[in-house]
C-alpha cells in the first residue's frame, strides 16, 4: 500500500518583506518624532475645543505650574544671543561654554545671579537642580519682562520673525500668577499670544 | 528575492577551482525584532496628540481712554470667577441685578450664555459683550474653560477684565471666595 507521504516544508518565513516594512515604520516615527521636553514642575494643560495647533517653531513658551514661571524658545542660536544680551543686561559675562550650554537648555527657570553657577553644574546634577523659576514680580525684580524682552530682540534681529508667545500654565495654577504674565505681555504690547491646551471633544449641540 | 548569484562569473574556462555555492539568505528574524523593538520606542515616546494654542488678544493697556466706546449696560454681562469652580454672572453694572451662581460646563454657563445672547440680540439689536473677571481664587483651569465657552456659543466681544473690589465683595457675600 502507497503511503501517502506529505511533504516536508521548510518553516523559514521569508522576512524580507516584514523587514522593508518594519524599517520603513521606523523611519518614519524617527522623523517624525519630536523628544518630549521635560517639564521642570509637573503641568496639567486643561482642555478646550480649540482645534488649532500649537505652531512648530517661532514659539516663546512659558510654562506656568506651582507659581514658578519657566521660560523656553526654540532655537539654538536665538538662546544663545539672548542669554548674551541678558548677561548685557545685568552684568553678567557669561564664558563660551556656559552659552553653549545654556543654547542646549531645553528649559530655563533660574534667576540672573545664579544663572552662570547653574550652567557650570554637570549635566546630570544641573537636572537633578531644582529650578525655583524665574523671578517675575511686577514691582522690584522683574526678570520674566526682560528674558521675553531679549527673545523678540533677538529673533527679531537673526530671523526677522516676531515670536509666537504661549502660556503653558497647569489647570490648578492660581490666576493672579498668569494674570502678572498677562500683565508683563500686556506691557511689552504683546497683546496677542496663545494658551496651550490639551484637546477635547466638540460638545454637540 | 533577496539572493544574489554569487556563481563566479565566466572567469575561467572550463573552471576546475569551483568555488563552494554558499546560500546568501540571512536570517532576518532578528533584524525585524530589533526594527519592531524600536518602533515601538518611537510610538510610546512621541506624544500622538499635539497641544492646541488658543489664541487670546488682550487689550493693549496704555490705550487712551476716551478712544474707548462705552458699551451701554444692558448689553454687557459680566461673569465673575471665583473660587470652587463656581462662577456668577450678571447683565449691566453690579447691584442691578442679583448675580446668579452657575458652574462651568454644558448647563451652567453655556446655556446662560446662549440663552442671554439672545434675549439681549432680541432686546436691543446688538450682540452681547461679555466681560470676564477672575478672581484671585479661580485658577487657570477656569480662565480656559470661560474662554472656551465664548468659543463654542460664538460670542464675538469678550475680555479679560480686572475683578474690581466690589465684586469681590459679591462673591464673598455668596460664598464663592
Amino acid at each position: 500500500m502507497p503511503r501517502v507521504k506529505v511533504g516536508r516544508k521548510s518553516t523559514a518565513i521569508d522576512m524580507t518583506a516584514m523587514c522593508d516594512v518594519a524599517f520603513l515604520l521606523l523611519t518614519f516615527f524617527i522623523l517624525t518624532a519630536k523628544p518630549r521636553t521635560e517639564d521642570p514642575v509637573p503641568v496639567d494643560v486643561p482642555a478646550s475645543s480649540v482645534e488649532q495647533p500649537i505652531p512648530d517653531d517661532n514659539v516663546l513658551l512659558l510654562t506656568v505650574g506651582k507659581g514658578k514661571i519657566f521660560f523656553t524658545v526654540d532655537g539654538t542660536d536665538i538662546r544663545k544671543q539672548t542669554l548674551t544680551q541678558m548677561g548685557d543686561k545685568y552684568n553678567v559675562k557669561f564664558t563660551p561654554g556656559q552659552l553653549q550650554t545654556f543654547s542646549n537648555l531645553q528649559v530655563s527657570g533660574v534667576p540672573m545671579n545664579r544663572m552662570q553657577q547653574f550652567l557650570d553644574l554637570d549635566a546630570d546634577k544641573r537636572k537633578a537642580y531644582v529650578q525655583p523659576g524665574i523671578p517675575a514680580d511686577t514691582t522690584a525684580n522683574n526678570e520674566l519682562a526682560d528674558w521675553i524682552r531679549e527673545a523678540r530682540k533677538a529673533d527679531v534681529a537673526l530671523h526677522n520673525k516676531a515670536l509666537r508667545i504661549s502660556i503653558k500654565g497647569d489647570s490648578k495654577e492660581e490666576y493672579p500668577t498668569i494674570k502678572k504674565i498677562i500683565g508683563i505681555l500686556q506691557n511689552q504690547k504683546a497683546n496677542k499670544f496663545s494658551l496651550i491646551t490639551s484637546v477635547r471633544s466638540a460638545p454637540k449641540n | 528575492m533577496a539572493e544574489l548569484d554569487t556563481s563566479s562569473g565566466g572567469g575561467k574556462k572550463g573552471g576546475k577551482v569551483r568555488s563552494k555555492k554558499a546560500s546568501t539568505r540571512v536570517d532576518l528574524t532578528a533584524m525585524v525584532d530589533l526594527a519592531f523593538l524600536l518602533i515601538t520606542f518611537f510610538i510610546m515616546t512621541t506624544t500622538l496628540s499635539k497641544p492646541k494654542a488658543m489664541d487670546v488678544v488682550v487689550p493693549a493697556k496704555d490705550e487712551k481712554v476716551d478712544d474707548q466706546l462705552p458699551v451701554a449696560a444692558s448689553r454687557s454681562m459680566t461673569l465673575l470667577l471665583g473660587a470652587n469652580d463656581k462662577l456668577e454672572w450678571f447683565i449691566g453694572v453690579p447691584g442691578d441685578t442679583a448675580p446668579e451662581t452657575i458652574g462651568y460646563g454644558k448647563d451652567g454657563l453655556r446655556k446662560t450664555l446662549i440663552e442671554k445672547s439672545k434675549e439681549v440680540q432680541a432686546s436691543t439689536g446688538k450682540y452681547m459683550v461679555v466681560l470676564i473677571k477672575p478672581s484671585d481664587k479661580a485658577n487657570y483651569k477656569n480662565v480656559v474653560d470661560a474662554l472656551d465657552e465664548m468659543k463654542i456659543t460664538a460670542i464675538q466681544s469678550f475680555a479679560i477684565v480686572d475683578i474690581t473690589p466690589a465684586e469681590v465683595a459679591l462673591l464673598k457675600r455668596d460664598g464663592n471666595y
